[in-house]
Parts: structure tokens; sequence; C-alpha cells
């Protein structure tokens, strides 16, 4: 019987079975109806040793391809400092559970609390909590919360400047909770602020979701749209990236009320799509309605600061159907890697994270429009991300770049075709791709 | 034991009313804030809200309970008690002093569906 | 170590840095060509430390954590087994790693191909035709489960099923994801050993019931002896029946949902299948579903073709999309390591294991605790408090003490049927040995109520913090630094 995970010998479990009062393991089950018992084999494969394990994830990984990537759709390929990922495997850590027990917990407390203060300064809001599953659903749970804030309205308006994908979980959601979602069309890459404004004249607009950077990597001017929309009596949220908080126009200072957003920015591995991490931050008036754990400061029985999980009486544990959301767990772990990525690079390193992949992003730009092949699709500002238009055929570029282990830009359809650059990629890179495109 | 006062009037939810003209102040018991404990927060209508009787008009929640409000009486929310925005627990300190809000009254005989106090006395009994 | 109370941002010097960031030879301003207005106007106050600064803050904020591999962690119904540190190495492989979600998938076969065979051997450990790996938690298994529930009335033009059945002693989350589902709950009985009450239940099936949500075996540790009755009568009145994996564990080995007449559940790979619970997450919770289901499955769904070759499709009648990409990855690795390590010979093992660990606690300390159900439960129980009501001591007090003594607490004050509620869960890695210390110190505590009672009211003494003032932190929330600085001023 024993193995590695199991340690329970023949003689253990006599022992045991003897202190209960059975005969037999089986006899443990008794009260299970005998037509639901299960007399098969699972058709799993046999145990592996750990020497069989690591070959077949070997295996496994040579059927994988490890790209230099120009693509970013809502996943971007920054760097992280070896540190993060020593200090995140530190047991104490990651083999804890939720912090139930403050006393025993204080480090995951502390770090949840610095977490919240980070994100905080990034957004410029006041109240960050613990961390949601991903961006999309983050912004799920913004939709909510407005609708909750508003009281009686059930509209809520999305750009869609935001990524597509951020608006497919949106709806979803929208979808089965009964929420109407609208869609706020896009003019030159931006949102058309006229028609938002349009929108919030009928009065049952409980919210706006906006994008920055948006879908297309453009910084869309946010300039008055905060009045227009408080001017209606909606809430405003912001879709942020929040590497980007470093040196953008913050939620906070457009006059958001709410900001959400995909912490997987902040470093985190690609690792074919999670786990990152999901923000929502607001302003004091919206805190109660904010789902997901939310860690405060205290004083201990004898005076010295303490953490704590606060505001629980709003969690779906104690208000069941009542509650906002039925979020338990938030990505803490996550939100510890964007805590010790945040620490180490600091107020002056994350800017100039933004810096190298805005530079680099346009260069590359730059390079493409002067080949004569691509011109931009906007004539609006970029950070790290950009659309260009082209009469080549991308899916044939891309297949060619595939087999030089180089992933090109997303193509968009009706020409177009999105490259994002990070720090990570070197001038080198890019002058090789810029040339493999043009082969031919 | 649990205070309650003789001339009030009680819902099974635990508030409390009192009816002056048309105007009914609303609360909740002495028995509700014992159960509830330490109340940390008390989430209020917006005065001209719209208030039925029988249905949520806030709710007010300690470190780890929390429990709707619900209206005693049908009617315009006229007043907030804006003292319990930063104290709360003034609630915890006398529930019958300190309303929760004023509203006044579309339908005055909506009350006498509510409890006495000898009724409500019982109920806080079982 | 234990003394270290300093915060990051408290390390903070001007100038200070913990990185170093390649040269720019651009020759490019990127930033100059987005208007001022569109930049940041003061700068996020971000730590500036050196990188040893950051190593020895966050190795000292461990030392003051409690952890599966700190100590044993019986928190019931949350399955705190051990986490093998092989799934670790595996998960972290580079080959993984820095796959780009939308890369090519031609260049990503082996992780559609490591997808592909989890959501396979979860179907047939569970007795179900197919999962999504999709979701990220259990509880966004739950609510994707209750959407695909009301997608396959909806595809059927039947608009009225509104409602679902949840019993009274679910976990909060059951009614919580049954509300933003867009579902009304309907609470149906437990008889007093949490069982459901199926005289209770019968009147509420009627055409306006999308279906019931349950665990089996229950909130208390017990089985629902009448599952199949209960399966009958659900699915003759046209609703489904969900199963919440949050308790899958003991039936490893032994009974699987789909036999039972589940149509869809959800597993919480974090709990039954051993990835870490990482302080709150990152979980995952695959939601699986019988052959009619299939495809209003959330989308993504992965697929493999007649050639061997694995593609990504999304499907028209799905759901609609739960996750930006394929949920959280990483953890499926690691439940995938797990799976194989222990093989078709040791999984059996899992369920009986857990469970003749959690009746071994039950019956070595029912002298001392309220047992208020008797009977063979499975992987785990609810005390009631200590059986002598006379000291005072309550179950908060026995949990507080139990971290003086190096152990976890159980889970307090749930399930709500009873008052002073202390819930057990081993998990079967817990040796006989590790019970035994559990066993003499729980008799312990309950010695120390009766005689000492001041120690047991007063815990815990020696944790590195005291009780917290959780009044005054939900009053007047601080939460975040620039808040507690002021406050400290």
């Amino acid at each position: 019987m024993p193995n590695k995970y199991i340690p329970h010998t023949e003689e253990d479990i006599r022992e045991m079975l003897d202190r209960i009062g059975v005969q037999s393991l089986r006899d443990l089950y008794s009260d299970v109806p005998q037509e639901v018992v299960f007399e098969g084999e699972y058709s799993i494969p046999s145990a592996m040793s750990e020497i069989e394990l690591r070959r077949h994830f070997k295996e496994l990984g040579e059927k994988n391809k490890a790209l230099t990537v120009f693509a970013g759709g809502g996943a971007y390929d920054h760097y992280s400092p070896s540190t993060v990922a020593h200090l995140l495997a530190r047991s104490e850590f990651y083999t804890a559970y939720t912090p139930y027990q403050p006393e025993i917990s204080q480090g995951t407390l502390q770090y949840i609390f610095e977490y919240q203060s980070m994100i905080s300064e990034l957004t410029g809001m006041e109240a960050t909590n613990a961390s949601m599953y991903d961006g999309a659903t983050a912004a799920a749970e913004v939709m909510f919360m407005m609708v909750a804030s508003s009281k009686k309205k059930n509209r809520v308006l999305l750009s869609s400047t935001l990524s597509e994908r951020v608006i497919n979980v949106v709806r979803t959601y929208a979808k089965f909770h009964g929420v109407k979602v609208s869609l706020i069309v896009e003019k030159d890459g931006v949102t058309d602020l006229d028609m938002l404004a349009k929108e919030l004249e009928d009065d049952d607009v409980a919210g706006v979701i906006l994008p920055t950077p948006n879908k297309y990597g453009i910084v869309e001017d946010f300039t008055g749209v905060a009045d227009t929309i408080h001017s209606a009596k909606g809430y405003f949220a912001v879709f942020a990236d929040p590497s980007a908080l470093a040196v953008l126009r913050t939620p906070s200072e457009w006059g958001a009320d709410v900001a959400c957003g995909d912490g997987q920015t902040l470093g985190m591995p690609l690792a074919f799509g999670g786990p990152y991490l999901g923000f929502i931050s607001c302003n004091k008036g919206m805190l109660r309605k904010m789902p997901g754990r939310v860690v405060g400061a205290t004083k201990d029985a004898d005076g010295k600061r303490g953490f704590v999980l606060t505001l629980q009486a709003r969690e779906q544990h104690i208000r069941r159907e009542k509650a906002t959301s039925n979020i338990c767990s938030n990505q803490s772990l996550m939100a510890l890697y964007a805590t010790i990525y945040l620490s180490l690079l600091g107020k002056e390193g994350l800017k100039e994270v933004n810096v190298l992949s805005a530079d680099g992003a346009h260069y590359l730009f730059n390079r493409l429009i002067s080949t004569g092949k691509f011109q931009p699709a906007f004539e609006k500002p970029f950070l790290k991300e950009f659309v260009v238009k082209t009469d080549l055929d991308i899916d044939k570029i891309n297949a060619r770049l595939l087999e030089k282990g180089i992933m090109g830009g997303l193509s968009l359809g009706n020409g177009l075709v999105e490259f994002a650059v990070t720090e990570k990629r070197t001038k080198e890179e890019i002058d090789n791709l810029v040339e493999l495109m043009l082969e031919d | 034991m649990s205070k309650i006062l003789d001339d009030l009037r009680y819902a099974e939810s635990h508030e409390w009313v009192k009816l002056e003209g048309d105007i009914a102040t609303v609360g909740i018991t002495d028995y509700a804030q014992h159960a509830l404990g330490n109340i940390v927060y008390v989430d209020m209508p917006e005065v001209g809200d719209e208030v039925e009787q029988g249905e949520d008009f806030g709710a007010v929640e300690s470190v780890k309970a929390a429990s709707d409000l619900i209206s005693p009486v049908s009617g315009e929310v006229v007043e907030i008690n804006e003292a319990l925005e930063d104290e709360p627990e003034l609630v915890n300190q006398d529930a019958f002093g300190n309303w929760i809000m004023k509203v006044r009254v579309s339908d005055p005989s909506e009350i006498e569906k509510l409890l006495d106090a000898a009724a409500y006395a019982k109920i806080c009994e079982e | 170590m234990k003394t270290y109370d300093k915060l990051i941002f408290e390390l903070s010097r001007p100038g200070r840095k913990g990185y170093e960031l390649p040269a720019d030879n651009y020759m490019t301003d990127g930033l100059s060509a987005i208007p001022s207005g569109l930049l940041r106007e003061t700068p996020a106050e971000l730590p500036e430390v050196s990188e040893l600064d950051v190593v020895r803050h966050y190795t000292n904020l461990s030392n003051k954590n409690f952890g599966v591999d700190t100590g044993f962690y019986p928190l019931g119904s949350c399955t705190m087994k051990y986490n093998p540190k092989i799934n670790e190495e595996v998960a972290a492989m580079s080959e993984f790693s820095s796959l780009h979600p939308l890369q090519d998938v031609k260049s990503a076969q082996g992780a559609l191909e490591l997808y592909w065979n989890l959501q396979n051997m979860l179907a047939n450990i569970s007795g179900l035709a197919e999962f999504t790996l999709n979701p990220y938690a259990g509880a966004h298994g739950e609510l994707t489960g209750l959407m695909v529930m009301r997608q396959y009335h909806l595809s059927r033009g039947d608009e009225k099923r509104t409602k679902v059945i949840v019993p009274n002693s679910a976990h909060g989350t059951n009614p919580a994801s049954a509300m933003v589902a867009g579902l009304e709950v309907v609470e149906v009985k437990s008889k007093p050993n949490g069982s459901i009450d199926v005289e209770d239940l019968r009147p509420l099936l009627d055409d306006s019931i999308a279906g019931i949500m349950m665990t089996n075996p229950n909130t208390l540790g017990m089985f629902e002896t009448e599952i199949l009755e209960i399966a009958k009568l659900v699915h003759e009145a046209g609703g489904l029946l969900y199963y919440d994996g949050a308790n899958l564990n003991p039936l490893l080995g032994m009974v699987r949902p789909g036999d039972m007449g589940f149509d869809i559940m959800h597993i919480n790979l974090h709990k039954t299948f051993s990835t870490p619970h990482g302080g709150g997450g990152p979980g995952s919770g695959p939601v699986g579903v019988a052959p009619h289901l299939v495809d209003f499955l959330p989308n993504p769904h992965v697929k493999k073709a007649a050639d061997g070759t694995f593609y990504v499709e999304n499907v028209d009648d799905s759901l609609g999309s739960v996750s930006t990409f394929f949920g959280n990855f990483g953890v499926m690795m690691k439940a995938y390591a797990y799976i194989l390590s222990l093989g078709k010979e040791n999984i059996k093992n899992v369920g009986p294991i857990a469970t003749l660990n959690a009746n071994y606690i039950k019956e070595s300390l029912k002298d001392d605790y309220l047992l208020p159900i008797s009977g063979v439960c499975k992987h785990e129980f609810v005390f009631d408090g200590l059986k002598d009501k006379s000291t005072g001591v309550t179950t908060l007090n026995v949990a507080k003490r139990l971290l003086d003594y190096g152990f976890h607490a159980p889970t307090i004050y749930f399930p709500l049927l009873f008052h002073e509620s202390m819930m057990i869960e081993p998990t079967e890695t817990e040796s006989k040995e590790t019970l035994d210390d559990f066993i003499a110190v729980m008799h312990k505590v309950a010695q120390e109520a009766r005689e000492t009672p001041e120690e047991v009211l007063n815990a815990p003494l020696t944790t590195i913090v005291r009780k917290l003032d959780e009044t005054t932190a939900a009053k007047n929330p601080i939460l975040n630094y620039k808040a507690l600085k002021d406050s400290e001023k």
C-alpha cells in the first residue's frame, strides 16, 4: 500500500481500522449504494517514477517551440528578474491556504497589503482588492460593481476598443446575470466619444468601461469623459495595463471611479495563458461593492501592527446569494509575484521598462513604414503595441517567421497586423524580423 | 435580556418603527444589535429613495455577519441618520436612540400589520 | 526573525535599485511621441530597494507563514494535502512557461496534448464525457457549470427554468454562484445529518427548476445515501444535477459522480489533485459534463484531429468564454504530474485512506468533543465544540490554542447547522503518527479547558502577533501603505 504520497503501512491501517471498529477500508463505504461503487479500473497510465515523469514532460516539451515574441494581444513577453521565481518557490508561501488564521498568516497578509498598496499607487485609487482571476473576469466583476452601486440601472457600456477577449467574457457574465451590455463603436481606432455621450442620454447607464492602452495599443484621450459620464450619474471604469501606468495618465487622473486590468504585464511568464492575475482598484465610495478579499492593517492585543482580512461581511461565505460576487479565492501567489516584481523594479525601473518597450516599438514601427510595404493603420499615439496595414500575405509571412523561431505580429484581418515589443527584444532581433518579413 | 420599548411597533425582521404624523422613524432593535455584535457599517438608503414594506432598504454589517434591513413601512425616505456613517457603533450603544431612516409613509394603515411590543417580545424569546 | 516587522516601503531609499536593464540603443524616443496630456502627472511611489533588501524582506515574511510544509493543516472542506515538489519543477519548465497563448497551435502541440490528456483523465475519473479546464477556481467552475445548465435549457427554448435548488447546508459559494449565473436559489432542507430531505425536495420540483447543486459527501462529511432517488426525481422533473467537487477526495477509487447521475461537475485541482493553494490561489476549477452537454462548455475547446494533432476551436453552441485564454495552465501541469505520479494503482487508494484518517481522528476524539452525528464519515467530519459546555471555552478558543501547539486550526463555525462547528479534514497524505500527535494535543486542549481555561481563552500566546482587532479594521479600513502611514502619525 505505501506510496510516496500515501504513507500508510498495512499495520497502520489495521490499527486504525480497529480503533474505528470496522473490518476493512471497504466497510468505511458501507453506506454507499452498491450500484454506484466503482468496481472498474481508471484508464490512466501506471504510476510513473520521477525519472519517467521528467522524461514524459521533456517529450511533451519538445513538441512546443519557444519563440521570439513580437505579438501581444493581452499577453506580453516582459522580463522578470530571477529573484522573483526564487522567492516564489518558498513553500511557506505557496503551501499556505487563504489567511483565515491571521496569527500564523502574517506573511501572506502583509504581502497582499503591499500588493494593494502598489496597485493603488499605479492606478491612483485608494482601495485595491487582493486580486482576481484575470483581467477579463475582473472587468466582468467591475460591471457588476457598477450595476450594484447604481442600484436601479442595469445597462453597461463597453468600448469596442477593449480587447475582444475581455468583451467576450464580460458579455458571457452579463448574458446570464441579466445585465444589458452595449458596445460603443470605434472611430479611427479609438472610442467614439460622441456615441458615448449619446448613449448616456438615455439615463439607464450604470457605468462605462474604457481601455488604456486599447486593443490596438493606442493611448486614448479621455479628456472630459469623466464629466460626461458622471453628469449622467454613471460610473466610469478604466481597463488598464498596470505596467504602462508607470508612465501613462492613470485612471484616477482621468477621473475614473474604478480601475481594472490584467497583471500579466508585471513580468509574469506567458505560460500559455495563465496563471496571471486580475486587479480591481476603486475609490472609497465603491469599496463596499468591490468583490474579493481585502486586507487591512490593524493592531494586536499588545498594540503591535498586524494585518487581517477585512470587510468580510460583503463576501459570499457570509452573504450567500446576496453577495455581489461568488469569488472566494484570489490569485494570491501571483499577487506575490507582482509585489516582488514591483519591489525590484521600483519607482524608476518600471518606467524604464516602459521606455525601452516604447522605444523598441517605435523603432520597429518606423522601420516597417520606411520599407514602403507598411502604412500606419491609425494616426494615434501608442506605447508598446501598434497596428500597421499591408498588402503582403501576412499569414504566409508568419508561417515563414515561425520556421525561424519567431512569433510575428497578430493578423487582425483586412491587412491589419499588430506588433508588440517589450524590453526583452533587441535592435538586432527587430532588424532581423523586418528583413525576414520582406524576403520573397 | 434585550430592551423592548412599549410605544413602538416592530417587524419580525427586528426593525422598530415610530409613527409621528406621516413620518415614520425606523431603526433596528436592541435584540438585533446584540445578535450582530460589534456593528462596523450601516448601509443606508439615500434621501429621496422609495422604500416598500417588506423590501430591503439597506444592510447592517458586523465583522463576520451581515443582515439586510427590511423596511417596515412604505414611502419616501426624507432623512437618514448621517451620524452612523462615521460611528456605526452608536447602534450598539443605543439601538432605539439611534434611528436609521425617516420615511414619509404613503399608507399609515400599514403600521397595523406590524407587531406590538408584547408580540415582538414573544418572538425574541423563541 | 519573528520580530521582523517592516513593510517593503519602509526599506525604500531614494535612488536605490534592485534591477538592471539592457542599454537603450534605439535612438528613438517612444514616449515623446505621446502627447504629454496622456502621460502620468505624478510618479507612482513604488519602493526603491536593493535586490538583497527584497530577498531578505520576503524571506522574513515567509517565516511568518504556516503552510502544509510547516505542519498539519486539518482545514475542513479545503483538502490541504501535500503538494509534491516534482510538480512544481515540471510546471516551471521553460518549454511550457514561455509559450504565448496565441502562438500557432503547430508550435504548442505539447501544451495542447497535456491539456487534452488531463481533460480526458478527469473525465474518466469522474465518469463524465468531457471537461473544460478553462475555469480558474472552484467558484469559477461552479459559475461555469451553472451557465452550462442554463445554456442547456435555453438551447431547448425552455426559458422558464430559472431556479436552482441548493441545500441549506451548502457552501456559501453555491448560492452566490447561482445568483451570479442569474438563477434564483430555492433552499431544500437538510435532515439532522446534513443529508437532503427527499420529502422536502419532492414538492419543489416543477418546471421552473433548472437543476440542483449538491456535494456528496455533504458538508458534514456524510454520504448522501438517497442520491439515486434524488437523481431520478430531478431528472424526471426535467432538471440537471450539479456536483460540487469540493468534496471529491474521498470518492477517488470508490465512486464516480457521473455514475451517481450527475450531469455537470467541477473539480478543484488545488484540493483533490494536490496543486498548492498558494495562499489563496491560483487554483483551477475544471468543469465536466455528460455527453449531451459537451457543446455548451465554454470556448475555447481543445480538440484532437484524426491525424493525432491537437487544435483549438470555438464551438457555436458554447455558453461563451469565461477566461481570457485557456485558464490557469500552469496549475493544470501540476495536477497532470500528480495523476501520472500516482498512476491507476495508487490513485484508487486516495479516497479510502483519506476516509480512514478522518474516521480515526473522529473516533479518537469523540470523548472530549461533541460529535453531533455518529456513524462512518467520509473525508471529513464536524464536532460541535467541546463536549463539556461548562468551561466557557468556545470553538474559536480551541482553534487559537491549536496554533500555540504548532497545528493549523480546523475550519470553524461552518457548517452553520451547529453553533460551535469545528470541521476536520486530515487528507490521505498525513501519517498515523501525525494524526496521533494532533489527537494528543486536542485532548490536552480539552483538559486545559477544564483545568486551566484562562490559557485557552487567551490563546494564542506564542504566535508572532496575538489576537488582532478586526472590528477597528472593518470600521476604519486601512488598505494601503499611505493610509497606514497617515494613521500612525
